[in-house]
């Protein structure tokens, strides 16, 4: 374990700031330009990894164990919300035979 | 803690009462279980709150008040489920159990006392409700609102992430109490981490509550929702999301107050002007409502815009007047269109010949909505406005009146359609418990009106 906070800590934080910042953004595009909802849910995956890793280069640089035992929180979850995004589309593709969310358009004032 | 651990059992019994077909047993067992978990919290009520469980979650008066309020409103929504429910599929016990879940969540949310409980209590409140939007399976609308619903709050939920990490990355801790520590010991050298995390927060944050310009999935949501569960969440979910938002607020970041005040300012405004002005042009209650549920979340952001000690109260009183009204409201557009067949507000012409008392308790829920005097919804407006004329100027206001007034205009157009718009229509058939929940609305709408204090002494 020692040598996996040294590891992470021989880069500098401010490196992981960016790097996972840059992640999140490549997220945060594909979920508003995509037009497939499993590549925006695979976005969406990104930007809760992106945000896996900062806690975890954080927690190391802080000697903070907090901020890992988050990141297996962050994963049930995300887990737990994905099984319940896939059946609901699931549902969507039954009924539409389509996984385009230009497909939903039926609610429009 | 009890009354969290209590509900979650009470879910977990509800689906194997469902799984033995003991249909008739679910809304009694799920109302005595709300009964006991509100028992359990009053008992709370004038202990000594210190954070439980290494500082996760905190019982004080704030969280109880709130929980309180969240489990009531829940009662009510479980009244009107009788007949409703059974109409819409055969399993009716997932029904209960996951509004059950929904709720625990909730609660978790307006009682956090760590930013984990913060994530953790969001998402068990959302997950559950994405199946609960999409439970029409065959029904395209509630199809496309849970998808909707499911794709904006994981994105939302990112943001809020990203935001409580880079809050975590400058303070070091996910603890209430040590981020507040934080700031106050290094008042000049405040990492600018802190800074882009509580914008973050804000976005995801605005989010969950429906706040413009993060509000484009709420009407649709709620337009394609079963009406039950639009009632659910547009009353119990926006309460609990606006506590956790203020108990946030109001805990850590009041000493960056002039940072993040001209951010929600902004928000605030556009959150009014969008939700008003889109209500004027709605044909369909239902998306009306949810269309003035976005402006009831602009005026409850004023409570956290002019944050201080009477905020709490405010956004209490107010989400309490909000809440009741709204669920008279959707109570009486349920028996509507189980009549009728129709959602808009044609559908409501000539209602007060025939039921007269529909026609009434409808008009004192909009009233309330409206803002009138002597009805709840006046006295929180009071509040809220009171609040922001103590902290900001007269603009501010003027835009909040303004706004204030059209909202008579289209909340006094369902009242016009019942009393002078005649047809011919049938009597709508109402049974015991929606007399009940309309009757209990009703009176606590006016009781509140005349009374403020029986609401405004509890924070």
């Amino acid at each position: 374990m020692e040598t996996v906070v040294t590891n992470l800590q021989g880069v500098p934080i401010n490196h992981y700031i960016l790097f996972c910042s840059i992640i999140f953004a490549i997220g945060v595009i594909g979920v508003l330009i995509r037009r497939n909802v499993i590549v925006i849910m695979m976005s969406v995956e990104l930007m809760l990894n992106s945000v896996n890793l900062l806690l975890a280069a954080f927690s190391a640089y802080k000697g903070d164990a907090s901020g890992q035992v988050f990141v297996f929180f962050v994963m049930a979850l995300a887990a737990a919300e994905v099984a319940v995004g896939l059946a609901i589309i699931v549902m969507v593709y039954r009924n539409t035979r389509s996984v385009d969310i230009n497909a939903l358009s039926r609610l429009k004032w | 803690m009890s009354a969290i651990i209590t509900l979650s059992l009470l879910a977990v019994l509800l689906l194997y009462l469902g799984l033995f077909k003991a249909k008739k047993a679910l809304l009694p067992v799920s109302l005595l279980g709300l009964l006991a978990a509100i028992v359990l919290y009053s008992i709370q009520w004038d202990t000594d709150a210190e954070p439980l469980y290494s500082g996760m979650v905190l019982f004080d008066h704030f969280a109880v008040a709130f929980s309180i309020l969240s489990l009531f409103i829940t009662g009510l929504v479980f009244l009107l489920s009788r007949d409703y429910f059974d109409s819409i599929s055969e399993h009716v016990a997932e029904y209960y159990a996951l509004i059950i879940f929904s709720l625990t969540g909730a609660l978790l949310v307006v009682s956090f006392h760590n930013l984990a409980m913060l994530f953790i209590g969001i998402e068990i409140m959302s997950v559950a409700l994405y199946i609960l939007v999409g439970i029409r399976k065959r029904d395209f609308s509630s199809n496309e609102a849970a998808l909707k619903y499911f794709l904006m709050g994981a994105f939302s939920t990112g943001f809020l992430l990203f935001g409580i990490t880079l809050i975590y990355g400058a303070t070091g801790s996910f603890d209430l109490t040590e981020i507040k520590n934080y700031l106050i010991a290094n008042p000049h050298s405040i990492s600018p981490l802190f800074y882009s995390g509580i914008l973050l927060l804000i976005i995801g944050l605005s989010f969950k509550v429906g706040a413009a310009p993060f509000h484009f999935w709420t009407p649709d949501v709620y337009e394609g929702a079963p009406i039950l569960i639009t009632t659910f969440m547009s009353t119990v979910v926006k309460t609990a999301a606006f506590a956790g938002f203020l108990r946030l607020f109001l805990t850590c970041f009041v000493p960056l107050q002039d940072f993040w005040a001209p951010v929600l300012l902004v928000i605030t405004v556009l959150t009014l002007f969008i939700g008003n002005i889109s209500a004027l042009a709605q044909q369909s209650f239902k998306r009306m409502l949810a269309y003035s549920s976005i402006s009831h979340a602009g005026y409850m952001l004023f409570g956290i815009l002019s944050i201080g000690a009477a905020s709490a109260g405010a956004i209490f009183v107010y989400s309490a007047a909000y809440s009741i009204a709204s669920v008279v409201a959707f109570a009486v557009l349920i028996l509507v269109k189980r009549s009728r067949g129709s959602e808009h507000f044609e559908a409501f012409n000539g209602l007060a010949a025939k039921n007269p008392y529909l026609a009434f308790t409808l008009s004192v829920a909009m009233l309330s909505l409206a803002g009138i005097p002597l009805t709840a919804g006046f006295v929180g407006k009071f509040m809220m406005f009171s609040g922001v004329l103590a902290n900001y100027h007269i603009v501010l206001l003027l835009l909040a009146v303004l706004n204030a007034a059209m909202g008579i205009y289209y909340y006094f157009r369902v009242i016009v359609a019942m009393y002078f718009r005649p047809a011919d229509r049938e009597e709508v058939t109402v049974n015991a418990n929606y007399k009940a929940v309309l009757f209990i609305g009703a009176l606590l709408t006016i009781a509140i009106g005349i009374f403020p204090s029986l609401l405004a002494g509890w924070l």
